[in-house]
């Protein structure tokens, strides 16, 4: 089960005709599927979009409602190979999954099914990762669009924008044979706004119609001669029909600006549909729009990047003689599409783009602000600076906010006093010590190379863990170190894996690759139950029930079932010793061949999110629970925090020390702590120091509890009393 | 579209939110329930952020607009992220996401409110130094009120947490009092009341922050540096034949003589602090005209005289004031009941440092009493002091402490003491500062075992850089310099590099004479 239910949110699904939607962004998304009458749906969760699975999880019964088929699809290549029913039948369908990494996986199914075209609409709703709080590398789904000839969606991040370009983007996929990428911003996603809704629609032509009458067409598939059809179609047929529609349903906008101002008129700006509000808002603070969305400049806003309308562009270019286009991200497709087809219709309209916007990064309001005001002053609109950013006058340095911070900038004050908070493992987390064991045993056997995957167990390469030399994408960890399985050398390299990347691709691309290539490497599978980086959702291998998918198959018997022979399993991670000296065992014993250990504890973020209910009802009824927590005796603590170094756990942290003679502040354990062990086992195998102590707090004792107690207190106190009168009279 | 921009009067106020918080500390709540405030109350909202990898502890910006609605059912175009300069109220769940705020530009003095909860949550990068990595609070504050419009500071965590609630509806309850949202108290807390989640607890950290967030700039709570006079008066009965000579020493060092005399006569007894005393005014004469370098000398030496053994580890453990300090610390309540587990492991040269002198070197030189005792410490104990057959263990232990004097560890503590006095000493009449500096450096030894070690190790060092820098002008200077080097990291990486940067080596020092082995007795 994930992490955030929508189970409530999902009711707003159901609106009829002419209701009110108010919500996020994937939600509305959602709905605006329903609207469009599909009959499936799929994806691979993941940020900005695993809301959207989520979301498509808790509504599977108001989907199964409406005939429609979801699934949780093993890769993003499965996703986009679901769309493959579009293909000869009028299905609507769509998958999900976060771009561009996920993209990436799904390309090889995606060039297939944008080769042979498609009968009913289908759509790729992809979550564009990119710009600040983005886990990925800096790509642009748009060049993925181009090169499979996909048409790209950007809508302005509004919900009526957005649920309009939904609907409308089945019907450009059916007009034009082509599958359409929906491209949604991070922020897009999460945006919470209103729109009018529309009834659901079941459609017309289902699965089952589907199934009981299979039609085949040779033509469609990708295989040549019809592969060299596909490509004269392409540009002779479904190019043409795309832009046909786009004119004819405007779904591209055009916005007038103030027709009375002649200097204005011979000016514009063209952007993607995705920077229209941070667009418009550098606008107002330049006193050229409204609130409302009123620009005294013409707009032109593409709501579809690709493919470009050329009669659009020269329409709109028409007298004009300077534009700006705002294309986030490089490189520049749009501008360089854009400056061959105004070369070739012979406008002398000047683009302006990257060379007053950056060319990297993203759009910040900042950013735009600077890059449209300075095309303005260049045009002679505005005067020069007559607008400071106040950020600029202020007293504090701060770097300047267009420019991409540098290291080589002056240090100013505040740099030094914010530090970067980047994520990390959660209090508890089950996968910290598998890192400790593996710092632990570094000190013990040296250093090794290590192959680094995607998931929550990346954050090792952070302090304080800081290991893991590469990661080359999901699942793909044990590949990494596949080039390292040389025989000239006994010391081996260890590869982590989650059990999201796992059943990703992993078993093939590492477990099958390392076995057929008889490595002689260690694999650690972190195999917490979820899915845990995306949000808790379940796998294969989760142990608990689904009610909707199979759970329960392990990982240790699929790593079997491809060949591996050295399979070690432990079941408790916070146990350090033994998971020291398996790993130990595991990087050092003479048996050649694949070794694979699977480090088994439950995520540590759902598990409280499943006991602790449980545990705060079964206390107030009135039944003996224990709680444990961990704490340090600041007395014996010297603040060294070597402790803080191999955990890094949240919940230990530090404070002033009460020993006035002392300076450096002592280890503390936060009441967060749940008493998961680590700290208190590291203290111990590494031999840190005595500080640490495991509180077990008894709710509603017992009579036996009760008996103990007085018993012990009658010794202790005595004893302790006489600890007292040693004592007495040295403190006044 | 022929409606052109309107800038005047007319323009509904609009209102720009941004929330700094990490992951899980409820900054999407807070957004939620502005965003529903305003919704109830005839105005569009809208929020973003970017959650991501950013739940699991990270930091994130949540972002909320708005305005009133247009009577003529126009819609606003609102921005989905902050522009910096246009930002009419920051709120940070914490310290350094107020300055990240501000690093960030989104506070300006002309317009910017800021609410911040004062309390810190230390970053990695704090928490990891090998000493004291935090970064300057009070800087941070300051930086808070001189950037902001108007700052209301305060610890909202704490105050959430004694009403047992979450830092977010305190941070409510403030942006209530700030007067910054078009809504008055009641229409704030029915907000929280429709939200239906723990409304009784958030409504109390709701009221408790409105009370408390009072604009301007906070009080400032600095702690004034006690008077020798009060801190003589901490001295108890039993400790009065040494308070007399306490006062002969300069006033700048009682405090700190004060702290030392308690802490030696409950380490070990009265007549050990006497010596405490006794040692320092042995130095005196030598040491006269320097009184920070006598204050340093003396909790240095302090500190070190009072270094953490088995004994006392153990004594530290039974105390009833340690048996309650834990209760309050995991915050018993009436009817519950507390076990307590210490994670020990205690290694043969801990065991044999607590022997009387020649049992200890026997122990250490002897394979076969070392075989005989390992499995007895196996991989480390689990003792539970709260239990008899724990405490009474611990107890046992403690009872040794009348043999410390002449245990192992004290001759070579006392040897390796004697070391640095002496070279602090021999300093002070050439290079006064450097000696100071040197006398700080007892800072450096800490820890147990392996950390201990290295502490040594990296102290062995200084010592003996100390001697070698006796001459130069800038030694103390110098000298700092590798002690911030020796506290950068474990594997002295950083100490070696500060080393050769001064055209020094540890090799070389140590080859002097002056080994780590003689000067630490370790």
């Amino acid at each position: 089960m994930a992490e955030r239910s929508f189970k409530k949110e999902v009711q707003s699904l159901r609106l009829g005709e002419g209701e009110q939607f108010r919500g996020e962004g994937i939600l509305a998304v959602t709905k605006a599927l329903l609207q469009s009458g599909v009959s499936y749906v799929a994806g691979y969760q993941g940020a900005p979009i695993s809301h959207l699975m989520d979301v498509l999880t808790d509504a599977n019964d108001i989907l199964q409602e409406l005939g429609i088929r979801f699934e949780h699809s093993a890769s993003e290549a499965t996703a986009a190979a679901t769309l493959a029913a579009s293909v000869n039948y009028p299905l609507r369908g769509a998958v999900t999954f976060k771009s561009t990494v996920g993209t990436n996986v799904a390309s090889d199914a995606l060039a297939n099914l944008a080769s042979g075209g498609v009968q009913g609409g289908a759509m790729i709703i992809v979550g564009e990762d990119y710009g600040e709080g983005s886990s990925i590398m800096q790509e642009r789904s748009h060049a993925f669009a181009m090169k499979s000839q996909i048409w790209l969606l950007d809508p302005r991040p509004d919900l009526p924008s957005i649920v309009r370009m939904v609907e409308k983007g089945f019907e450009l996929s059916e007009a034009s044979h082509t599958p359409v990428m929906l491209e949604l911003r991070i922020r897009a996603c999460h945006v919470h706004g209103h729109f009018t809704t529309k009834a659901n629609k079941r459609a017309n032509f289902t699965l089952k119609d589907a199934l009981e009458a299979p039609r085949r067409d040779t033509n469609r598939i990708a295989l040549p001669p019809a592969t060299y059809l596909h490509e004269q179609e392409k540009v002779a047929m479904r190019w043409p029909a795309a832009q046909r529609f786009i004119q004819a349903h405007g779904l591209n906008e055009f916005f007038d600006g103030d027709v009375a101002d002649a200097r204005l008129q011979r000016l514009g700006i063209v952007m993607q549909g995705g920077m229209y509000n941070g667009v418009l808002r550098a606008l107002q603070s330049l006193g050229l729009a409204d609130l409302w969305g009123n620009s005294r400049v013409p707009l032109y806003v593409l709501n579809v990047t690709y493919p470009l309308v050329d009669d659009e562009f020269k329409r709109f270019c028409a007298g004009k003689d300077a534009l700006l286009l705002v294309e986030e991200g490089q490189p520049d497709f749009i501008e360089q599409n854009l400056n061959s087809l105004l070369r070739k219709a012979d406008l002398q309209t000047r683009v302006h783009g990257k060379d007053l916007l950056p060319m990297a990064g993203e759009y910040t309001g900042a950013v735009l602000l600077k890059g449209v005001r300075t095309f303005f002053e260049r045009e002679g609109v505005l005067e020069r600076e007559r607008r400071t950013i106040p950020i600029a006058t202020l007293p504090i340095a701060t770097p300047p906010i267009a420019s991409q911070p540098s290291a080589d900038q002056a240090p100013d004050a505040l740099a030094t006093l914010v530090h970067g908070r980047p994520p990390s493992f959660c209090t508890g987390c089950p996968e910290r010590p598998i890192f400790t064991s593996i710092k632990l045993l570094e000190r013990e056997i040296g250093k090794h190379h290590i192959s680094a995957d995607i998931g929550c167990h990346l954050f090792s390469i952070l302090p304080p863990f800081n290991l893991g030399a590469t990661t080359m994408g999901y699942g793909l960890g044990w590949a990494g170190a596949s080039a390292f399985n040389t025989g000239e050398t006994s010391r081996r390299s260890i590869s982590i894996m989650g059990d999201g990347g796992f059943w990703h691709n992993g078993l093939t691309s590492g477990v099958g690759n390392a076995v057929f290539n008889k490595s002689d490497h260690l694999l650690v599978v972190v195999d917490n139950g979820y899915s845990a980086a995306t949000g808790g959702q379940d796998l294969l291998s989760s142990r608990a029930s689904n009610d909707i998918r199979a759970t329960h198959h392990p990982i240790a018997r699929a790593v079997q079932g491809v060949g591996v022979n050295w399979v070690r399993s432990i079941d408790r991670t916070y146990d350090l010793k033994r998971m020291k000296a398996t790993l130990k065992e595991a990087l050092t014993t003479p048996e050649k061949g694949p070794k694979v250990l699977v480090a088994q504890s439950e995520c540590m973020l759902n598990k409280q999110r499943r006991v602790k209910p449980q545990f705060k009802a079964a206390a107030a009824a009135g039944e003996r629970v224990v709680r444990e927590r961990f704490g340090v005796d600041a007395e014996t603590c010297t603040g060294d925090h070597a402790c803080i170094r191999l955990s890094g756990c949240p919940s230990l942290s530090i404070k002033d020390n009460p020993d006035p003679l002392r300076r450096d502040p002592v280890t503390t354990v936060l009441d967060s702590c749940v008493g998961c062990g680590l700290c208190g086992e590291a203290s111990q195998t590494a031999v840190l120091c005595p500080s640490f102590y495991k509180a077990s707090i008894i709710h509603n004792p017992g009579r036996w509890d009760r008996f103990r107690q007085r018993l012990r207190s009658a010794v202790t106190g005595w004893l302790q009393a006489r600890i007292d009168r040693r004592l007495a009279g040295l403190q006044a | 579209m022929s409606t052109l921009a309107s800038n005047g009067a007319s323009a509904p106020r609009l209102y720009r939110i941004a929330i700094l918080a990490m992951g899980g500390e409820g900054g999407g709540v807070l957004a939620d329930w502005l965003v529903h405030l305003a919704e109830a109350h005839g105005f569009v909202a809208q929020t973003t952020s970017v959650p991501g990898v950013a739940q699991r502890t990270g930091a994130t910006i949540y972002y909320v607009e708005c305005v009133a609605a247009d009577p003529r059912g126009r819609h606003p175009v609102l921005s989905l992220m902050p522009v910096p300069g246009e930002v009419d109220l920051v709120v940070a769940s914490e310290l350094m996401e107020a300055g990240r705020a501000l690093q960030r530009g989104l506070v300006t003095p002309q317009l910017t409110t800021l609410i911040a909860s004062t309390h810190r949550v230390y970053a990695m990068t704090e928490k990891i130094a090998l000493g004291d990595g935090r970064v300057d609070a009070d800087a941070l504050l300051q930086a808070c009120r001189r950037q902001a419009r108007q700052f209301i500071g305060a610890d909202f965590a704490r105050l959430a947490e004694d009403k047992g609630s979450v830092v977010g509806a305190c941070l409510f309850g403030a942006i209530a009092a700030s007067g910054v949202l078009p809504f008055v108290k009641a229409q704030f807390e029915s907000a929280v009341r429709d939200s239906g989640v723990g409304v009784a607890s958030s409504l109390a950290a709701f009221e408790a922050a409105y009370q408390q967030a009072q604009p301007g700039p906070a009080a400032q709570g600095t702690v004034p540096a006690l008077s020798p006079e009060a801190a003589l008066a901490k001295l108890g009965p039993r400790l009065q034949p040494l308070a007399a000579q306490v006062r002969q020493f300069p006033a700048s060092a009682i405090a700190t003589l004060v702290e030392g005399v308690l802490k030696l006569a409950d380490y070990q007894d009265e007549a050990y602090a006497a010596d405490y005393l006794q040692r320092l005014s042995g130095l005196r004469p030598q040491l006269s005209p320097h009184e920070e370098l006598l204050e340093s000398l003396a909790r240095g030496l302090a500190l070190w005289m009072s270094y953490e053994d088995i004994v006392r580890v153990a004594d530290l453990k039974i105390r009833a004031t340690r048996f309650r300090k834990v209760a309050q610390e995991v915050r018993l309540e009436q009817g519950q009941m507390l076990e307590i587990r210490e994670y020990l492991h205690p290694r043969i040269e801990e065991i044999a440092d607590s022997l009387p002198a020649g049992l200890g070197r026997f122990l250490l030189r002897s394979r076969l009493a070392q075989a005989l005792l390992r499995p007895l410490l196996g991989e480390g104990k689990v003792l539970e002091s709260s239990s008899l057959r724990g405490f009474l263990q611990l107890y046992l232990l403690a009872a040794a402490r009348p043999l410390r004097r002449g245990s192992l560890r004290f001759a070579h503590e006392s040897q390796a003491m004697q070391g640095w006095i002496d070279t602090v000493c021999m300093l002070a009449r050439d290079n006064p500062a450097l000696a100071h500096a040197l006398a700080d450096a007892q800072r450096l030894i800490k820890g147990y075992s392996d950390t201990q070690q290295r502490g040594r190790a990296h102290f062995a060092i200084v010592l003996a850089a100390a001697g070698a820098l006796r001459a130069a002008p800038d030694g103390a200077h110098r000298l700092r310099t590798l002690m911030q080097a020796a506290l950068a990291d474990e594997e002295g990486t950083a100490l070696g590099q500060a080393l050769a940067a001064q055209g020094l080596t540890a090799q070389g020092l140590t080859a002097q004479g002056l080994t780590g082995q003689e000067l630490t007795g370790s």
